[in-house]
């Protein structure tokens, strides 16, 4: 795999550009990027490495300047990537995840009804039927941004942003998918809510989904939402059951 | 009981902070962590605690803490002083970096940190608390770490992990730590080349003043207009952020990110200040100016070997502090907080410095 370009975060990381566009070729790069780098670190091949993380179209490795120097660092991660190929990365887990689309969650159903010349119940088929990959997790612990959308629910963001979504909303802007693990304001159009917990501070990795993640929604009812959000809240339920598949080895 | 710290008033902002969150950005959790790595390494090593053990951070006002049930060993860093009150009416002086113990009943009543800025209070064997991600550090707003999530508060108990100390002299350093001078070094980049020529002359020649839109996940700056590049715009797809990172959003505006920054974001960044010079913002307040200077990341890494070996230099002149001496950190002259910290910014809760919303 080629670096397009390597850039500085003075002495505390550098970015490797893989892509120069977000969309399903820079996920697959990014991902076989960062699995290769991330099995070195764990295989403490790449000393004073202290994490690598991932966004749409880059990586980024952090490091101690006084453990390691740069211009080494990136020496080893250009041998290290030059030996792989993107088109290499076995599918990443497979999730199914409850989403209620009932009018009291889906709050700009109607918009996104009137700018996409699509009625509510065609996008919401068009948006359950779509296996979405995880490109990146940020913003907020845990949130995933997801793509790619089917082209005819791309719509850019509110003109004005909400000063409060609320948590559990999956949302829609630009082409991505998105869902708020927390209460935030926030500009993307909501078109349902998710009742699974994406981040989990007593869970030895608190964010349930990683780059390179799939998730598939199935629309709920709003009696099965509650239903679920109540097990997800007293613990009766388990995020780890809608792990539909492991990635294949 | 065993003992503890009681926290009779909490101050304005006081955080349990360590080094920060590990391998947590990839889950969008930022580290987080103390401002001033250095001040954490050196109060530390005055309490002869692991390098890395977590601390209070406090900033703008200071907290009252009450020993009960036994001892504490506590140290403070520089711009930071008060006294220690016994339950007899006796009081005695604590200046800026001093480990001392806060024998039971006794209270340690710190002045706010100088100019109303950060300052570090280390505790002696850490604090019992949970690790979260392999840190202690609070992020107030995910609520995650520390104290629940949150800054200290009247009637928290603050319990040390080590066993009590009992006999230990007051100790201090001999070899002062280092003055903050000249500007801060940056190293160009990532995005430095979505800048014009004028924009990077004016960047490297201005001086920016720190605005009171600022807090631990970033400080906004204010000087002349730093132009994009007018082919490219500010706005990129979202990459990966870190601590010193200086990002230019639209308006031309500097923001330079500090501990709590997101951990992706998708504004120009057109340099990144160097890990040596990133503890030096932490007593930087709104009006303070800023001025850049480049350096290469083979500089930046020079910087930061010499910064740490000059950090073990000081470390290793600890000493016995002279009460009756006069100790030259402690004639710092401490100002009250003044008008111009905003201590009602809210935080940029959930990281909106860098989305384009």
């Amino acid at each position: 795999m080629r670096i397009l370009s390597a850039d500085p975060l003075a002495d505390r990381a550098f970015t490797l550009e893989l892509d120069t566009a977000i969309g399903q070729r820079a996920a697959a790069r990014v991902r076989a990027a960062g699995d290769a780098l991330g099995v070195a670190l764990a295989d403490a091949a790449l000393p004073g490495v202290q994490e690598i993380t991932r966004s749409f179209t880059t990586v980024t490795v952090h490091y101690d300047p006084l453990e390691a120097s740069q211009a080494d660092l990136l020496h080893q991660a250009e041998t290290l990537l030059s030996g792989i190929e993107a088109d290499a990365v076995s599918p990443g887990r497979l999730w199914r995840f409850p989403c209620c689309y009932a009018a009291e969650f889906a709050l700009d159903l109607d918009t996104l009804s009137q700018h996409l010349n699509l009625s509510g119940a065609e996008i919401i088929a068009q948006h359950a039927a779509t296996e979405f990959g995880v490109y990146a997790i940020g913003f907020l612990p845990g949130l995933p941004f997801m793509g790619d959308l089917p082209p005819g629910l791309s719509l850019p963001r509110r003109s004005s942003p909400r000063p409060t979504v609320p948590a559990g909303s999956v949302a829609i802007a630009g082409g991505l998918c998105v869902i708020y693990p927390w209460d935030s304001p926030g500009g993307w159009h909501i078109l349902g809510r998710c009742p699974v917990p994406l981040f989990d501070p007593a869970r030895p990795h608190p964010a349930l989904l990683q780059a390179g993640d799939r998730v598939r929604f199935a629309d709920v009812s709003t009696d099965e939402y509650a239903r679920l959000r109540t097990g997800y809240e007293d613990g009766s339920l388990s995020a780890e059951i809608l792990l539909e598949q492991e990635p294949t080895a | 009981m065993t003992c503890h710290l009681r926290v009779i008033s909490p101050g304005a902002r006081s955080l349990v902070q360590d080094l920060g969150f590990r391998q947590a950005r990839a889950q969008g959790v930022p580290a987080a962590g103390v401002l001033d790595r250095d001040s954490l390494f050196l109060v530390n090593a005055l309490l002869g605690n692991p390098a890395g053990t977590e601390a209070l951070e406090l900033a703008m006002t200071s907290p009252i803490l009450q020993a009960e049930y036994g001892s504490v060993r506590i140290a403070t860093s520089g711009g930071l002083r008060g006294s220690i009150l016994s339950p007899d009416g006796a009081e005695r002086v604590v200046p800026a970096w001093t480990a001392t113990t806060l024998n039971p009943g006794e209270r340690l009543r710190l002045d706010a940190p100088e100019r109303g800025a950060s300052a570090l209070l280390g505790i002696g064997g850490g604090l019992d608390l949970a690790e979260i991600m392999g840190s202690r550090a609070t992020l107030t707003r995910a609520a995650l770490g520390g104290v629940g999530g949150r800054g200290l508060a009247e009637g928290d108990r603050l319990y040390p992990r080590r066993p009590c100390v009992t006999d230990v002299p007051d100790l201090t350093f001999h070899m002062a730590p280092p003055a903050d001078a000249g500007p801060l070094r940056v190293v160009p980049g990532p995005q430095d080349d979505r800048f014009t020529a004028a924009a990077w002359q004016t960047f490297t020649t201005a001086q920016f003043e720190i605005t009171p839109q600022s807090d631990r996940m970033g400080m906004r700056l204010q000087g002349p207009v730093l132009e994009h590049d007018p082919t490219q715009g500010p706005d990129i797809i979202s990459d990966g952020a870190a601590p010193g990172a200086i990002q230019v959003p639209g308006n031309g505006q500097p923001i330079i990110l500090l501990a709590d920054a997101q951990t992706t974001g998708g504004y120009t960044k057109i340099a990144t200040v160097i890990g040596a010079d990133l503890p030096r913002l932490a007593a930087r307040i709104p009006g303070d100016t800023l001025r850049f200077t480049v350096v290469s990341v083979a500089q930046a890494e020079a910087a930061a070997r010499s910064r740490h070996a000059l950090l073990k230099q000081i470390a290793g002149s600890i000493g016995a502090a002279n009460p009756g001496g006069i100790d030259q950190t402690a004639l710092h002259s401490v100002n009250l907080i003044s008008g111009v910290v905003d201590m009602r910014s809210a935080d940029h809760f959930p990281g909106h410095l860098a989305d384009r919303d």
